[in-house]
């Protein structure tokens, strides 16, 4: 995990629900790549092919509502979006983003701060987002340590990963 | 009105993820990791076979608690759907996971939970789709997670969980001749909003949620999703223990909230008088009353009575009664979806397939149908849709211009019946 985050901003409304960023009808996609050509046709329709990697997601509040579907955030992910950062978000969606390893922060009030593709810096550790243009800038509580260890390992799949290998260690190493 | 409660005992949710995780108590905000009694994964979970790989596991931690029900697209009309299956099915075989409700033994997964008792009072449940929190109506902790979590579910048999505060809904009155629970449920929804319960734990109580049966109680913890909850439950009674007595898949831990438990903030409702309600375009809490909406004139093109949130025999039964004696406006494509393969049969055996399709209704196989934009029953962008189903968000029967209003089976019938939206008391 980066403890700065620095990225030009694209803005969203509130109640951007899991939909809007990918729509039912892709949701037998699994291709990541493929789903990235899709990612926001609703709720953002320039977005896919505008959007630049590292590219930061500044909506309002609860962004992915909605559905499960973890095609929401993996679309995200596979355009490049550096950090998602809204006054709040939904649940699962929540748990998912972090599952995959994307800093997601909850900023409450973080999207008057911003227009269109301002110039945006996090700083992790001190919880800090600050519109570099204008200088404003909004905390947020740092992360639960358990979260920042999940987004250090790369996100679920590497943590479990460690954790598996470590209860069964591979043939010819020595137990500790 | 609200009000808050403080005391030393522990809500439901917080009673049942103590249980989980082996703790004596929790409180609101503690992060806990929590044993799971039962996984269940529908077509998202063939997402969930390559992050398992990836994470190095080779066994599930105990078959016998997965469940696989394929319920979006059933029987597969596309080809990426087919491949969702075969990647399901190879790994159910691979892994040895034998409970897996394929074609034929289909429904949508959150009924096949129900019918078959997979969920029980006092379990942790986790399932790969949002309204998993349905099964908040046994007295358990139900909530969706995504695939990747649900592979580390698998790969370990726990998750981790920020315990919930609690909303308390209580309700009091009696519900009148043709005004439902999902009457109360839309009602609630106007009052808390989409995002009032993030993050939260929504318990159902009062004397009229005693007295709901297992399928209202279904439809009302079903639509804590729609509140933004983790969970929506109602504490195991009576009706629970008789409901689950011959199917119960594992031991019942019936866990009650305590007398002086801390809520965060106790809703309080009186149904009495109460209208039939309706969720307008596009949210599920841009609720009215529905008598109000219906002297707008709204046209109706497509009448769907289904989904996990309204299509089981009680409601088919519900709609029936309505139709009974009319016909289906000639303008109006009625879809009517059972929730599982036994609901579908109970409909033969009553009758009520000839019915809906003498009066002019197309009757489906079960599965999630028109709900989610999908599969089939996709409507055009100037449409208007009367749905018994839950999200109305835009894009969610296809084009994101298509208007869909939310209401009971019996309004749906009524709106199908009228070839606009009505109320259903007039068909009573
Ligand atoms: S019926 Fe609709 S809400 Fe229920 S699981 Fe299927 S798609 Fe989701």
């Amino acid at each position: 995990m980066r403890e700065i985050i620095e990225g030009r901003v694209w803005t969203l409304g509130r109640d951007v629900d899991t939909d809007q960023i990918i729509s039912g009808k892709y949701l037998t996609i699994i291709d990541p790549n493929v789903l990235k050509t899709k990612v926001l046709e609703i709720g953002l329709p320039e977005f896919a092919s505008q959007s630049r990697p590292g590219d930061i997601l500044v909506a309002d509040a609860n962004f992915g509502s909605g559905s499960s579907r973890e095609h929401a955030p993996q679309a995200l992910r596979a355009a490049g979006v550096g950090a998602i950062v809204a006054d709040s978000f939904a649940r699962i969606f929540y748990r998912n983003s972090i599952n995959l390893g994307i800093p997601t922060i909850e900023a409450p009030g973080v999207r008057a701060l911003f227009e269109r593709f301002d110039p945006a810096r996090i700083d992790m550790r001190a919880g800090s987002v600050t519109n570099v243009r204008t200088g404003r800038s909004i905390s947020f509580p740092p992360l639960p340590p358990h979260l920042i260890d999940l987004l250090e390992a790369g996100g679920l799949v590497e943590k479990v990963r460690r954790e598996l290998a470590a209860r069964h260690p591979p043939a010819g190493t020595m137990p500790r | 009105m609200s009000a808050t409660a403080r005391g030393h005992g522990m809500t439901l949710a917080e009673k049942i993820l103590a249980r989980a995780s082996a703790t004596e108590s929790v409180v609101p905000g503690q992060i806990v990791e929590g044993t799971v009694d039962l996984a269940m994964m529908h077509e998202q979970g063939a997402q969930t076979v390559q992050p398992f790989h990836e994470m190095g596991a080779t066994r599930v931690w105990d078959p016998d608690r997965v469940v696989i029900a394929i319920d979006h697209w059933v029987p597969a009309s596309t080809e990426g759907a087919a491949v969702l299956h075969r990647i399901l099915r190879k790994f159910a075989d691979e892994v040895h996971l034998p409970h897996f409700y394929d074609v034929g033994n289909h429904g949508i997964c959150h009924q096949i939970l129900a019918e078959n008792g997979w969920v029980v009072p006092g379990d942790l449940a986790v399932g790969t789709d949002s309204h998993t929190n349905m099964l908040g109506a046994m007295g358990a902790v139900a909530a969706g997670i995504g695939p990747t979590e649900m592979a580390a579910v698998l790969a370990l048999g726990r998750l981790w969980l920020k315990v919930p505060p609690t909303l308390r809904i209580e309700v009091r009155g009696t519900l009148g001749p043709g005004v439902t629970a999902k009457d109360l449920v839309l009602r609630t929804l106007g009052e808390v909003k989409t995002t009032g319960a993030t993050y939260k734990a929504v318990e159902w109580t009062g004397p009229t949620i005693a007295k709901l049966g297992m399928p209202e109680r279904l439809t009302i913890c079903n639509m804590t999703t729609e509140m933004g909850a983790k969970c929506g439950m109602v504490a195991p009674d009576g009706t629970t223990m008789e409901y689950l007595a011959r199917t119960a898949k594992h031991a019942m831990h019936p866990l009650q909230p305590d007398a002086d438990a801390s809520y965060e903030r106790i809703l309080r409702l009186d149904v009495d008088g109460m209208p039939p309600m309706v969720a307008c375009p596009y949210s599920p809490d841009n609720v009215r009353p529905l008598p109000e909406v219906a002297r707008e004139h709204i046209r109706v093109d497509q009448a769907f009575l289904g989904s996990c949130t309204n299509a089981r025999i009680e409601d088919l039964r519900e709609g029936a009664a309505i139709l009974k004696g009319h016909k289906v406006h000639p303008r109006v494509r009625f879809i009517v979806s059972p929730a599982s393969t036994a609901i579908y049969r109970q409909c033969l055996s009553e009758g009520l397939v000839d019915l809906y399709t003498e009066a002019g209704a197309v009757f489906t196989n079960s599965s999630c149908s028109a709900c989610f934009g999908g599969n089939m029953g996709i409507i055009a962008p100037d449409e208007v849709c009367a749905s018994s189903s839950n999200r109305n968000f835009p894009g969610r029967m296809g084009p994101k211009e298509g208007r869909i209003y939310l209401m009971s089976p019996a309004a749906t019938v009524a709106a199908a019946i009228r070839g606009e939206l009505a109320d259903p008391r007039e068909y009573a």
